[in-house]
């Protein structure tokens, strides 16, 4: 069975991106991610499946999924490389404007060192690239704290300093 | 000047940890070259032609004398016993041992100091006018709101993996000293007609292959919105920047590929969602930041030092470095000093440990303790008092940095080039060298007056070539070294980007080229006009024929 982190923690993960599914009798059985075009075209069907995500391409424009946010059980963002950056604000608006607040998985080149940002921008599950150890991983999950800037997660640091009492 | 609390600490300690792991793993073998190195380059560390290269911030340019002290430290224990300071506010070191570098991390955390994203494709190191808080020209100190952007932009978690690099600067004064519209964001300070403090915010400017200068998206920002506006341009730019191609990859060509209107109307339309919202500064962040700047307690003294007047009437070489190394001070009795690094067969820039360890000592003793670097690769004391500027003087003469060349065509500005970088097409150091040889007479040079010489050993523009009166560039022709020459570039609030003169040059020949444009000028220029002015004016015509004529 694959391996995901999940909120913080090695589990096994059947759910599989369904990379290029044209029509819903390309998916397989079982819980799945599929891409952003085939949700659009046969939403219905894939609702009577059940059981179903989506994933997004950096491309993607994550408003399309703003009226979706509470039925989607997963919603996956694609790194082709852990260089490209778009899917960091793709996951700040699918947190962020449009509410969503179940699962988001990081997919595609994800490693450890990104996590810690990964994870300030609302992801809380996260596929390792191909080889990558996750249970190593997890160390990385802790590499800061906190941070200054307003995220799902937090206000921004000037918004709780004097409550935080942080001394010179 | 600001000062880390434990918050502000505790993330660049953690960083410290993260990066001495990551390069433990990259030792082991754990982490290929392709992984680590945008890793290594978000801690300012590139593999350069001899060795690994460390870029440290020194943000908005400002420096206490402890930490240029640590800066000497390591440039002696870590490196060669030297350092360079770059245009862009940064002190680089060429020859630092990779495995040694989360050494080098932790000294500088030590002094509350880092080298976090002076490189990769992240927002870098915030940059301002080297005169702020005592230029007589500034509608605010910019250092406050400064501060406020290098902490927004430090591992801001959604904008880490740009499209390319991202360069804001920011001035508070009215002649603008930090090249704002060369920048990614040049913000502005201004007031509006209420007399409340807000931004004009200049967009898409920048050097490079491709030279523009900024537009301005918006005239006045309410200061409370900056971060949201920010966050709103980042996110246009992060989104939609180009990722094909990484010469078209800068938010330069995404505003001139969607027009600059259009894209101010993304930006607005983003910042309608964050408006107000939790990023809003409030008024009592603005106070406590501003309180870190506070003016010192300045002694009350006379607008005109008699020993001053009589020490400039006395002596020739302090008058002519007086006359060109000071700038007014905003309080009186007071002057901002420059130490030049631009001293002939010096490479620009270039600090030595000692004169570090010295320098810090004479801004102790003469400027309270701190002291500025400014873009121009110079350093500066911003409160010096008239009366002591003698003998500050006579030590800095002694060191090596008090040629009298602010502002002249020696002062050039010089990026590291072929001797250095893996990425120049020529070297540059030796041009300056060369130049600087030619034009070894004081007062020539000062008749010269007001002349800005810039030298970049490649189109990466390190050296801001497009912005001088005077840029050299480093071409290559079949693998041979070869200069392009552009006149008429100005940086500042006139920006313009200079034009080419015609075929390039090998480097033999540099020092009669500046000579000859130089040459033209004396002969058509008309009283007080600078060397860019008579450019302006009668083109760049008449220096072409001049350069190209045949040799007599
Ligand atoms: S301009 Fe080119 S040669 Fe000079 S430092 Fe920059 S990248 Fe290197």
């Amino acid at each position: 069975m694959p391996k995901l982190i999940r909120r913080g923690a090695v589990v096994d993960d059947a759910r599989v991106v369904v990379r290029n599914a044209i029509a819903v009798a390309d998916v397989p059985a079982g819980p799945v991610l599929v891409p952003l075009s085939l949700w659009t075209s046969a939403r219905d069907a894939l609702l009577a499946r059940g059981n179903v995500g989506v994933w997004l391409a950096p491309t993607d424009d994550p408003a399309t999924l703003a009226d979706d946010t509470a039925r989607l059980p997963a919603i996956a963002v694609d790194f082709p490389a852990f260089t490209d950056g778009r899917g960091y604000s793709t996951a700040r608006l699918l947190r962020e404007r449009y509410g969503y607040t179940g699962e988001l998985r990081a997919v595609g080149d994800i490693q450890r060192d990104q996590l810690a940002y990964l994870v300030q921008a609302g992801f809380d599950a996260f596929a390792l690239a191909e080889g990558r150890d996750p249970q190593a991983a997890l160390a990385s999950l802790a590499d800061f704290t906190d941070g200054y800037q307003h995220t799902g997660l937090r206000t921004p640091w000037f918004r709780r300093r004097a409550a935080a009492g942080a001394g010179a | 000047m600001y000062r880390y609390d434990s918050f502000d600490q505790r993330i660049v300690d953690e960083r410290v940890a993260q990066f001495r792991d990551q390069t433990r793993r990259y030792l082991a073998g754990e982490l290929s070259d392709d992984d680590f190195r945008p890793l290594r380059l978000q801690n300012g560390l590139y593999i350069q032609k001899h060795a690994p290269m460390l870029r440290v911030a020194i943000p908005y340019g400002q420096l206490s004398s402890r930490q240029l002290r640590t800066l000497a430290h390591i440039g002696r224990v870590y490196d060669r016993g030297y350092g360079h300071f770059t245009t862009r506010q940064n002190i680089q070191y060429n020859w630092p041992e990779l495995a040694r570098v989360p050494d080098i991390l932790a000294e500088l955390a030590r002094v509350e100091m880092h080298a976090i994203q002076t490189s990769g494709n992240c927002i870098r190191n915030v940059t301002s006018d080297h005169y702020a808080g005592v230029a007589a020209d500034e509608i605010a100190d910019p250092r406050p709101y400064s501060e406020l952007v290098r902490q927004w932009s430090t591992f801001h978690p959604e904008f880490a993996y740009l499209p390319r690099k991202f360069k804001i600067a920011i001035t508070g004064a009215t002649h603008d000293r930090a090249a704002i519209l060369v920048h990614d964001i040049g913000l502005q300070i201004v007031r509006d007609a209420r007399g409340e403090l807000g931004f004009r915010v200049a967009v898409g400017g920048g050097l490079g292959r491709t030279p523009i200068v900024g537009h301005v998206i918006r005239e006045f920002l309410p200061r409370a919105e900056i971060l949201n506006y920010l966050d709103a341009i980042l996110r246009v730019y992060n989104r939609f920047g180009r990722r094909d191609n990484k010469y078209k990859a800068r938010i330069k060509i995404l505003v001139k590929e969607r027009k600059p209107a259009v894209f101010a109307a993304d930006v607005e339309a983003e910042w309608a969602h964050l408006r107000s919202g939790p990023a809003t500064v409030p008024a009592e962040e603005f106070a406590r930041l501003e309180a870190f700047f506070a003016p010192p307690r300045y002694d009350t003294l006379a607008s005109d030092d008699a020993g001053y007047r009589s020490a400039l009437a006395d002596n020739r070489a302090f008058a002519n470095w007086a006359a060109r190394n000071l700038h007014p001070h905003k309080v009186r009795g007071y002057a901002i000093v420059t130490l030049s690094l631009k001293k002939t067969g010096i490479p620009p820039g270039d600090v030595t440990s000692d004169q570090m360890d010295a320098i810090a000592n004479l801004a102790d003793r003469f400027s309270l303790g701190e002291l500025r670097v400014s873009h121009e690769q110079n350093l500066v004391f911003t409160d010096v008092r008239q009366s002591e500027l003698l003998a500050l003087w006579k030590e800095l003469k002694t060191l090596g940095l008090a040629t009298p060349n602010i502002g002249l065509l020696t002062n050039i500005v010089c990026c590291p080039g072929g001797d250095f970088c893996s990425l120049a097409n020529a070297k540059s150091i030796p041009i300056a060298e060369a130049i600087q040889r030619r034009f070894d007479d004081l007062d020539y040079l000062h008749d010269i007056g007001e002349l800005d010489l810039n030298i970049s050993g490649c189109m990466n523009a390190c050296g801001h070539h497009h912005v001088g009166h005077i840029g050299v560039l480093g071409v290559d022709k079949n693998g041979s070294e070869w200069y392009q020459v552009t006149i008429g570039g100005t940086q500042g609030e006139h920006a313009a980007i200079g034009k080419v003169i015609g075929p390039s040059f090998a480097a033999d020949d540099m020092p009669e080229v500046v000579a000859r444009l130089i040459e033209t000028y004396v002969h058509i220029r008309r009283e007080d006009e600078r060397f860019v002015d008579t450019v302006r004016r009668v083109g760049i015509d008449p220096f072409k024929e001049r350069v190209y004529a045949e040799a007599h």
